[in-house]
């Protein structure tokens, strides 16, 4: 068995669906797909609808065969042994997954003992995540009367059990009040704390840029971008340092000001709004630096700060078309 | 070796074996006939655990199958005939419990499409369990269920004056031909309940299930139809194991005297083992085409 230094990892993965052509039989859905994760990350999968995540989740979880190309998780081949990479993994899919004939400790005892784990550590195992779930007081009602969050947290709850070590989860926080998203936020981060790498899709871009450390863009069934969030804003254009003065008649001396700290680039002045932005390389630096030469000056400000370029901007970048669904990303502080 | 370190001390739990056993593997024989048997009692418990938490689908499930018993037993009873003599009672109550283990396959279907269709088998499949204990596991199930509806109508039989003059074995004999149906049954249940899409779709297979235990001699004999109709329900599966029951609990036969009606028990054998045969294939294949 190779050492691999990732904890996933696909190397020109295609993915052909079989079936009849009029239903998407055929097509390559993911087509040469490469990822490579790094263990103990959070690893967010972005690409708009159709792009390939739920078949890539599903192929690295063994729940696709694949026709061509290379993956591995937790060094393990994927098409090799199927089911040691099952007794390494959880899943959450796209659509919560839990029987909803059976209450939720019954399906957390279920799929504990599936996991064989044996009754009582199952028992015991449920517990504990009902109680991390907050779900220790709907325990014992059926899964059918859970409402949407309740039943993905459930959900959720049923992927840990074995506490994987590569967690794979396609948009869990879709439908989700603003708690529940910080909840789910929570669970996986201390997942992450306890040495578990977690694979993430997910429409809402400012999901991403907190939870994931890494982020691969998939677009047609290829990954068309793979870096740090930081350094994805920073290839759609870097900071951008903004200035609204107070007075209208000090535009042109912020301007000046601004012009000293951007090493060249375009100082935009936008004299409607009062306001004047510039691209900088050495964000804090440059506030600094125009802070003290406008108050040195004595003009008054009456806002001035860095703006960052959005995930969303890259993303619009990238793949020539946004996200549609992230606009109604609720705002939950982290 | 593994570079995927961690501390002990933050792992909740650990994976059975500590990491180093690959857990059931076809290389591992007896340790995957251990699991496979270990993983089919589980979602063996799991479907009685519904049934336990809502005892009253079985006798949902018995509606059907208990309505007919009193609607053909007393309304239409009285104007039945049994060819060669006998109670129309008496013939009529083997059907019923033959086409209720016919039927049974629309539970097994519903229950899969709705798994299926809910994530739940996608949750199963990327889970360490021996993949067959899926299908194995709801059979088992089933027939324990289905034995469970067999008493119910047994004795509701009993209550309104059937009576089985077989003896003991005869009586052990035809409730063996009917769980023997009813096994052959799972496996066109998961193979229909791999093939549809919904459970809604899944309630459309009634109007395939209702002409099918009709046109066999749960109600009536054969002999009674137009030739060629009796001659479908003559060798129809469902007719040989009503026959055949009907023979053993010592109950009105009313044959026809064709070949199939004459081999009654040895059909009521021969029919599900085809089934099987024939079904229990198509939905492993079907269980497998969902990794395509
Ligand atoms: N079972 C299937 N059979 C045939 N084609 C499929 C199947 N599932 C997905 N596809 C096709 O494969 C492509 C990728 O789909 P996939 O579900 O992986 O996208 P996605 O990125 O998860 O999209 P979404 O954001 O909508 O969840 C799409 O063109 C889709 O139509
Ligand atoms: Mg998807």
């Amino acid at each position: 068995m190779s050492a691999s230094a990732y904890a996933v990892l696909a190397e020109g993965v295609v993915k052909r669906y079989k079936g009849r052509k009029e239903k998407g039989g055929g097509k390559r859905a993911l087509d040469g797909f490469d990822l490579a994760v790094r263990p103990g990350t959070v690893h967010g999968l972005l690409g708009p609808n159709g792009a390939g995540k739920t078949t890539a989740v599903r192929v690295l979880a063994t729940l696709l065969r694949y026709d061509a190309g290379r993956a591995e998780v937790a060094g393990i081949d994927v098409a090799r042994e199927p089911r040691r990479v099952r007794s390494r993994i959880g899943l959450t899919g796209q659509y919560a997954a839990v029987d909803e004939g059976l209450t939720g400790r019954q399906n957390l005892e279920m799929f504990g003992r599936l996991f064989h784990l044996g009754n009582r550590r199952a028992r015991q195992r449920a517990g504990e995540l009902l109680d991390r779930f907050d779900l220790t007081e709907a325990a014992d009602k059926a899964a059918k009367e859970y409402s949407g969050g309740m039943r993905r947290r459930l959900d959720l709850a049923s992927s840990m059990i074995l506490q994987p070590d590569v967690l794979f989860l396609d948009e869990p926080t879709t439908g989700l009040d603003p708690r529940g998203r910080g909840e789910v936020w929570e669970a996986v981060r201390a997942l992450v704390a306890g040495g578990t790498t977690v694979l993430l899709t997910t429409q809402y871009l400012d999901e991403a840029d907190r939870l994931a450390s890494h982020i691969t863009v998939i677009d047609r069934g290829r990954a068309i971008a793979d870096d740090t969030p930081d350094a994805l804003k920073n290839r759609v254009g870097g900071d951008r340092i903004e200035v609204v003065a107070a007075d209208p008649g000090d535009l042109e001396a912020v301007a000046w000001a601004v012009d000293r700290v951007a090493g060249g680039g375009l100082v935009v002045t936008d004299t409607p709004a009062r306001r004047v932005h510039a691209q900088v390389a050495d964000r804090v630096a440059a506030l600094t630096e125009v802070a003290r030469s406008l108050q040195g000056d004595g003009i008054a400000v009456e806002d001035i700060g860095l703006r960052r370029p959005s995930l969303d901007d890259v993303f619009l970048r990238l793949t020539g078309h946004g996200t549609t669904e992230n606009h109604d990303a609720p705002e939950v502080a982290a | 070796m593994t570079t995927l370190e961690r501390n002990p001390a933050t792992t909740g739990v650990r994976r059975p074996g500590n990491g180093s056993d690959p857990g059931p593997g076809p290389d591992r024989g007896h340790r995957h006939a251990y699991w496979a048997v270990v993983d089919c009692w589980n979602i063996t418990r799991r479907t009685l655990t519904h049934y336990q938490r809502q005892p009253a689908a079985i006798l949902w499930q018995l509606g059907f199958p208990i309505l007919s018993l009193l609607l053909y037993g007393y309304v239409f009873g009285s104007a039945m005939m049994v060819p060669g003599g006998g109670d129309y009672r008496e013939f009529l109550m083997p059907g019923m419990f033959a086409m209720t283990m016919a039927m049974g396959f629309m539970n097994t279907a519903v229950a899969v499409v709705t798994d299926a269709s809910k994530g739940v088998v996608d949750r199963f499949r990327s889970m360490p369990m021996v993949p067959s204990a899926f299908a194995s596991g709801r059979g088992a199930a089933d027939l324990v269920v289905s034995a469970a509806e067999l008493t119910i109508l047994a004795v509701t039989a009993l209550l309104i004056g059937w009576r089985a003059d077989g003896g003991l074995m005869g009586a052990l004999g035809a409730f063996g031909l009917l769980l023997l149906l009813r096994f052959s049954l799972i496996w066109v249940g998961v193979w229909l309940g791999l093939l549809v899409p919904t459970p809604e779709a899944a309630g459309g297979l009634y109007a395939v299930a209702f002409p099918l235990t009709m046109i066999s001699s749960t109600f009536v004999s054969p002999s009674l139809m137009p030739d060629w109709l009796g001659f479908v329900a003559a060798w129809n599966p469902i007719s040989s194991t009503a026959t055949a029951t009907r023979e053993l609990f010592g109950n009105p036969v009313a044959g026809g005297g064709t070949w199939v009606e004459e081999h009654a028990v040895l059909m009521a054998v021969v029919w599900p083992l085809v089934i099987t045969l024939v079904f229990l294939p198509l939905a492993v294949r079907r269980f497998q085409r969902l990794s395509r």
